[in-house]
């Protein structure tokens, strides 16, 4: 196989064929809006892989484009030809990560999040414990130390006055790994509890299982779980990425559960995707297909259960910004909807454009602050419209980058924004 | 640096000038063959630009092509000799509706769609509907003169403008038209520049007329076990006092298609289906409908259906929507013809379609505008597959001659562009195309805008292969 070929397979170059360049993506594209320029559109980038692919252009050329997606898939759910735009996507970044063409800048920043902030090899607690131990000391002065800020403005401080308090690693070791009902269950559900979400939203992962509970499900937490992996993806890690796909497959098989219940977005999109990781008529692929039968948003599994009541009103005026991953990979866009609905006493004001990306995108905010922040802005002016008094949100990056806005707004003593567990349990739900 | 790319900078801001490879090779295709990387993309948020950038090139003699979302479907905005790919899409959105006049003032870049939502909000529509609406731009719908499903009743782009605002090749800017509905005050060059793919200038603002919004509508779905007895419905129904908004066509090979990409409901088999949409009074679609049912189980259609409610409705027309999609699924390539004939001819075209189809062995499925014998023979096929492609060439030329022969045009909507630029003489004949030539020419006198559209180079031939 000759070198192009090789980049070809590796870049998709096959896939490019199925976009027709009608161009529908344009206009569902969150940065093509903020950039203003065909190069950071759907359309453009899939255009720019096949010149790479083809040798026109270089891996080089491609870097910028490739970086400054989302990867919110925004455009997978409008192309008429359902375009694997995600696999394009991956398959560039694997490149461009190959290439090692990363600007030094950019690959401190990586090997700064990927060693010391999420979890390559450690079990997620050690990495709440880390999240404990930056807030305590400042994460800000931790990349200062690295000399990291010299290379590149971070802006962790910006996401350091958002974070909510964390409890202390003793806090954290008392949670229990099993909990049982007296009452039959409706299903026994293991709970996927996400490493941002696990370290930042500890609060809301305690919540979560307290709800599953009261919704009359039977809950463990398996211990071996790990990340999973979408960030490393994201960022063109396959190896890595499949490493620890491979790992929680094998977790949660130790256990007979019905489902894998998580409460994060952009977790939940990787890990229904896993069989994509793993060639056709292997044994992993069919573990993988075997695992992701299981997967569920959380929203899904509480919708389904109709015996349930909410004793507390929750008089409130809210909007909710759904998950771009949640929306446009796994496709769960009902759910939170219906359960919102649900809450007695809320107020839901629907956003114009509920389906464009908030800027939050797994790392996106940090290594590309200002595009995010322009991303952010264009989603706070539909925000704000609403004159809402919280916005609810499903995924921990989609929280954090919420709670971004509203400081950034200005508007933080009128409006919050919070997680539809969180919201859900202030509603105090019961069996009937 | 060449001394017109310094000339450019003069007046325009860098970051509109865009000179990266990744920037110029975004800017070297549309929706239709080909790919032609310019020198230079630049973006044009405001008139003064536009006349500054217009003038550098006609002094330096560069081409320029104006583009706007790229959705083109002919090859419009290709820049073919390089140079300046003039991107008008950033342009800010202007919509300004005189509701009393039953007018609005668009900037380019609107999208089309947006002009009908701004409409809808003081009870007046905007008719021209191409399905590329929401993406598309106004200024590129007014240089393609574009179409869609409700020309059958309202007309296209061209039907709807008043007047412009255009920056000649030259330079300089004129108006033409004016805000009135009656206007025979000289040379109606408006009409004249709508539909002329960008070749005499660039449109900076335009005049369009709205219409009142119906208050109701209403959709029919009728099967046929064969094609002839579908053309003869839609004649007899457009002589029979009724004028529907839309009369959609699908044959056979769509509707399997469809059923097979996303169950839609659609009956696989009937021979073809024709989707009607009735427009006006509540009152007058009840009457309309049932004349219409009548009419077509006299004329022998297999079924009709009428959807009871919205809901039913809108999924006839999302199974039609699927028409895309499913047919991309046969093969990745889709190559997409707009020749139209006159109406009571259906049927003959439909079976010059079939015996292309065998001649050449390759996929055609047929749907499209029936209503005004606006059909889109489309061509599933690989374009890496050389061999294929060069029957597919072979096909589409004579998918043109066919309907020439029947007394049709080339392209009822998408325009001429490259690709069918080598068969314009054969339908104007070497005196039409050249007093076209002689119009161009005196408006162009450098030749600088949009070259390579419309008029063919000597010899030129349709190529659809890459090498």
């Amino acid at each position: 196989m000759s070198e192009l070929q090789a980049l070809q397979q590796k870049i998709n170059y096959d896939k490019t064929f199925d976009c027709v360049q009608c161009g529908y993506c344009l206009p569902a594209c969150p940065t093509y809006e903020t950039m203003e320029r065909e190069t950071h559109s759907p359309r453009g980038r899939i255009n720019l892989v096949k010149m790479v692919a083809e040798g026109k252009a270089s891996v080089q050329d491609l870097e910028k484009p490739i970086e400054k997606c989302l990867g919110c898939m925004a455009c997978t759910t409008v192309c008429p030809t359902n375009v694997q735009y995600g696999e394009i996507l991956e398959g560039a970044k694997e490149v461009i990560e190959d290439h090692q063409i990363k600007s030094t800048s950019r690959k401190k920043i990586e090997d700064f999040l990927f060693g010391s902030f999420f979890p390559s090899g450690k079990w997620m607690n050690t990495l709440g414990n880390l999240t404990w131990f930056y807030q305590k000391t400042g994460i800000q002065a931790l990349a200062n130390k690295s000399r990291l800020t010299k290379l590149a403005p971070l802006h962790l401080d910006k996401f350091e006055q958002v974070i909510p308090q964390q409890p202390s690693p003793k806090e954290r070791s008392k949670r229990a790994k099993r909990y049982k009902r007296k009452r039959p269950a409706h299903a026994k559900v293991a709970f996927f509890t996400g490493c941002v979400m696990d370290s930042v939203f500890f609060e809301t992962n305690q919540n979560t299982i307290e709800l599953l509970l009261r919704f009359g499900f039977e809950v463990v937490l398996p211990e071996q779980q790990t990340c999973c992996g979408a960030l490393h993806a994201h960022s063109g890690k396959v190896n890595e990425s499949v490493e620890l796909a491979k790992r929680n497959i094998k977790a949660f098989e130790e256990e007979e559960i019905d489902y894998i219940v998580n409460n994060a977005g952009g977790c939940g999109a990787r890990m229904v995707e896993y069989h994509h990781l793993f060639e056709e008529g292997t044994t992993w692929r069919e573990r993988a297909e075997q695992f992701v039968s299981k997967v569920r948003d959380i929203s899904e599994v509480l919708a389904e259960v109709d015996d349930l009541v909410f004793n507390k009103s929750v008089d409130r005026t809210i909007t909710y910004q759904p998950s771009c991953h949640m929306t446009n990979v796994q496709k769960v866009k009902n759910p939170p909807l219906q359960l919102i609905k649900d809450v007695p006493g809320i107020t839901l004001k629907e956003l114009d454009r509920p389906d464009f990306c908030c800027g939050s995108a797994g790392i996106y905010n940090i290594v590309n602050y200002e595009d995010s922040m322009d991303v952010l802005d264009v989603k706070m002016k539909d925000v704000c419209g609403t004159n809402s008094e919280s916005v609810i949100t499903t995924n921990p990056g989609c929280l954090l980058q919420m709670k971004l806005g509203i400081e950034r707004e200005g508007v933080t003593h009128t409006m919050d924004a919070v997680h539809l567990v969180d919201l859900l349990l202030e509603a105090d739900p019961q069996q009937k | 640096m060449s001394n017109w790319m310094e000339a450019l900078k003069e007046e325009i801001p860098d970051h509109q000038i865009m000179t990266e490879i990744a920037d110029r090779y975004s800017y070297s295709f549309d929706a239709s063959f080909g790919e032609h990387l310019p020198d230079v993309a630049i973006q044009a948020k405001s008139k003064k630009e536009v006349v500054h950038i217009v003038k550098v090139a006609n002094k330096y003699q560069i081409p320029i092509y104006p583009r706007g979302q790229g959705t083109c479907l002919s090859g419009g905005p290709l820049p073919v000799y390089g140079g300046i790919v003039l991107d008008l899409s950033q342009w800010p959105e202007k919509i300004d509706v005189s509701a009393d006049d039953l007018t609005v003032k668009v900037s380019p870049s609107v999208l089309t769609a947006r002009i009908n939502e701004e409409a809808e909000k003081h009870g007046l529509m905007y008719a021209p509907d191409p399905s590329s609406a929401h993406v598309a731009t106004i200024g590129g719908n007014l240089a393609e003169n574009s179409g869609g499903p409700r020309g059958l009743k309202y007309g296209v782009t061209k039907d709807f403008v008043l007047g412009l605002e255009l920056v000649t090749p030259e330079g300089e800017v004129i108006q033409t038209g004016g805000q009135t509905i009656k206007n025979v005050t000289g040379f109606d060059l408006t009409k004249l520049i709508v539909g002329s793919e960008g070749t005499l200038g660039v449109i900076t603002e335009a005049t369009l007329k709205l219409v009142p919004k119906p208050a109701g509508v209403q959709t029919i779905m009728v099967e046929f076990t064969d094609v002839q007895t579908a053309g003869k419905a839609i004649s007899r129904t457009l002589t029979s006092g009724i004028l529907p908004s839309k009369m959609e066509f699908m044959d056979q090979a769509c509707i399997r298609a469809v059923e097979n990409f996303k169950p839609s409901g659609l009956p696989i088999d009937a021979e073809a289906i024709v989707i009607i949409e009735l427009d006006g009074h509540p009152e007058a679609l009840k009457v309309e409908t049932k004349l219409v049912e009548g009419i077509m189980q006299e004329i022998g259609a297999s079924n009709v259906s009428i959807p009871a409610t919205s809901e039913e409705a809108t999924k006839i027309w999302q199974a039609r929507k699927q028409v895309s999609p499913a047919i991309a699924k046969i093969k990745p390539t889709k190559v997409s013809e707009d020749a139209t004939v006159p109406r009571s001819k259906i049927p003959e075209m439909m079976d010059r379609l079939h015996m292309i189809k065998e001649k050449y062995q390759v996929e055609v499925v047929v749907f499209g505008h029936a209503g005004d014998g606006n059909l889109h023979p489309n061509i599933l096929c690989d374009k890496r597959d050389q061999e294929e492609m060069a029957r597919v060439e072979q096909a589409v030329e004579e998918i043109f001659q066919a309907a020439i022969d029947l007394g049709g045009t080339l392209s009822g909507e998408h325009g001429i562009g490259t690709m069918k630029a080598p068969f314009m003489e054969h339908e104007l004949g070497a005196v039409g195309l050249e007093m076209m030539k002689r119009i161009k020419d005196s408006w162009d006198p450098n030749g600088i805008m949009n070259p390579g559209k419309i008029f063919p180079e000597k010899g030129q031939k349709l190529v659809l292969r890459n090498e």
